[in-house]
């Protein structure tokens, strides 16, 4: 099976996706993590304004049959959530990379990125 | 050692399936998706390999006698065609496993007896057996079928027209816990109307060499270990090494929910243990729970007072297909087991209101 791995963006080994855009930077899991889940049915994610360190928890994501925590791709203060997830956590399947979004970050620190998986590294690793 | 593995598993390969370890076995765990998976089997038909499950065969002129002494129900009840759920205990009267015990035709005149121990349990119980059959000198023989038979379960409120579909014979005057030899798309299955999902419908045991070709001939849903999971958890049946484990979380069957498996007019092995318990009554029992906060109970997890004492643990849990609640299975002390009694469960360190609720969780056919 194939999983979608758009160049746009980077992966931590722990299957999140980080995407900057105006200077904010997006996170969700990538396609492989929500196949491999299976059908998700709660997301629990951090507050607004909430500090989050590179590589600290974050949140959880909870399938049927397992549960996984959600790792900060870069350190900074929390933008935004995703609010749809609570009531419609399947869109994380449905949509990992698009609509089934996490979070958003201030990053403290723009180097960050960089640092991260490029898509290649990232299906290297799945492969 | 090696997995284990199932007639099937290269089909199951090919269709796209997901694997688990399970019991010792390489099974196939979701083929599209739990969700879907789940939703056939309530509302139309899905096909689960079994395969995994134990056949232990027995027969002889002393076969009833070692089956009444090592089952916990009463096996003399069963007529050619009947079957019953049954504990296998130990002289404490906990569980080592739960089975389905069927009276097949009489062999050479002998009553004749198949039962299914749980995965990855068949060579213990097998030993079991032997060993109990030799200390009490009886006439029976006792054979590990386990590899010879694959068993698939066809659920659902449609699985009866699938199988009638496809059977050379009428089926469908079985009566739940009935079973016979069928001839299904041209092979001669054991055909019972039993199943562990809560639904209607059929598992048929049968040759291990013509499993391929007929799993092919069911035109349904591939469900897999996951589904499975869900599906009894809402018919609030136990699984063993999670619900019960001899080792990790001895049970007997009173606390377990199954006393009516204990037939206690009969001998057999824990008896004398279990009538004391079951005239002193359990401290502790098997309870269903909804959480009414977000989260999903997993196995392992505190369940406690609303004061926060830890009273218990979660034994089975998870999102409900059908509810699209959060719920499980786990043991409280009796004066906490009342349906309606809130309670919590430990979900990563965050303490979540649950209440007990009846099981099962959904109706289910009895």
């Amino acid at each position: 099976m194939r999983f979608e791995i758009p160049d746009d963006r980077r992966y931590l080994e722990s299957h999140e996706w980080a995407h900057e855009t105006d200077g904010v930077v997006r996170v969700g899991i990538s396609d492989f993590a929500q196949d491999e889940l299976g059908d998700v049915v709660f997301v629990e994610l951090p507050d607004e304004g909430d500090s989050l360190e590179q590589n600290d928890e974050f949140g959880v994501v909870e399938s049927i049959k397992a549960v996984s925590d959600l790792y900060a791709p870069v350190s900074g203060d929390v933008a935004a959530v995703n609010a749809d997830l609570f009531d419609a956590p399947e869109l994380v399947n449905d949509d990992p990379f698009g609509e089934g979004w996490m979070l958003e970050i201030d990053p403290a620190d723009g180097d960050q990125l960089a640092e991260l998986l490029s898509a290649d590294e990232y299906e290297e690793q799945i492969a | 050692m090696p997995l284990q593995t199932s007639p099937l598993r290269g089909i199951h390969d090919e269709r796209g399936a997901k694997f688990t370890e399970f019991g010792g076995w390489d099974m196939p765990v979701e083929f599209d998706s739990i969700q879907i998976e789940h939703g056939a089997v309530r509302e139309d038909v899905g096909i689960f390999d079994v395969s995994h499950m134990g056949q232990i065969h027995v027969t002889g002129p002393d076969a009833t006698e070692l089956m009444q002494r090592l089952t916990s129900n009463d096996v003399s009840r069963l007529e050619v065609g009947d079957s019953q759920y049954a504990a296998i205990t130990d002289e404490d009267g906990i569980i080592l496993d739960d089975t389905v015990v069927y009276r097949l035709p009489d062999e050479d005149d002998q009553s004749t007896f198949l039962f299914v121990p749980n995965a990855g349990t068949d060579e213990a119980t097998h030993e079991r057996w032997i060993s109990y059959r030799n200390e009490w000198d009886l006439d029976a023989t006792v054979d590990n079928r386990t590899d010879e038979y694959a068993m698939f379960a066809v659920q659902g409120p449609h699985a009866v027209d699938l199988v009638e579909s496809i059977a050379d014979e009428s089926v469908d005057d079985l009566e739940r816990f009935e079973a016979r030899y069928a001839t299904i798309d041209g092979v001669e299955c054991w055909t019972a109307r039993t199943g562990y999902t809560g639904e209607d419908g059929f598992e048929l045991i049968l040759p291990w060499e013509t499993a391929e070709e007929t799993w092919a001939a069911f035109d349904c849903q591939p469900c897999g270990l996951g589904a499975r999971d869900t599906l009894r958890i809402e018919a609030g049946l136990l699984l063993a090494g999670q619900d019960f484990d001899p080792e990790t979380d001895p049970r007997t069957p009173y606390e377990a929910g199954i006393g009516f498996v204990v037939a206690l007019d009969t001998e057999f092995v824990g008896r004398d243990a279990l009538a004391a318990v079951e005239e002193t009554g359990v401290e502790e029992q098997l309870v269903g729970f909804q959480l009414i906060d977000r989260g999903v109970p997993r196995h392992g997890y505190d369940i406690t007072t609303t004061e926060n004492r830890v009273i218990g643990t979660v034994t089975s849990g998870t999102m409900s297909p059908t509810l699209e609640k959060p719920i499980g299975l786990g043991y409280v002390p009796v004066e906490s087991a009342e349906p309606g009694t809130t309670l919590q469960v430990i979900v990563r360190g965050q303490f979540k209101k649950a209440r007990v609720e009846t099981t099962p969780f959904i109706d289910i056919v009895q």
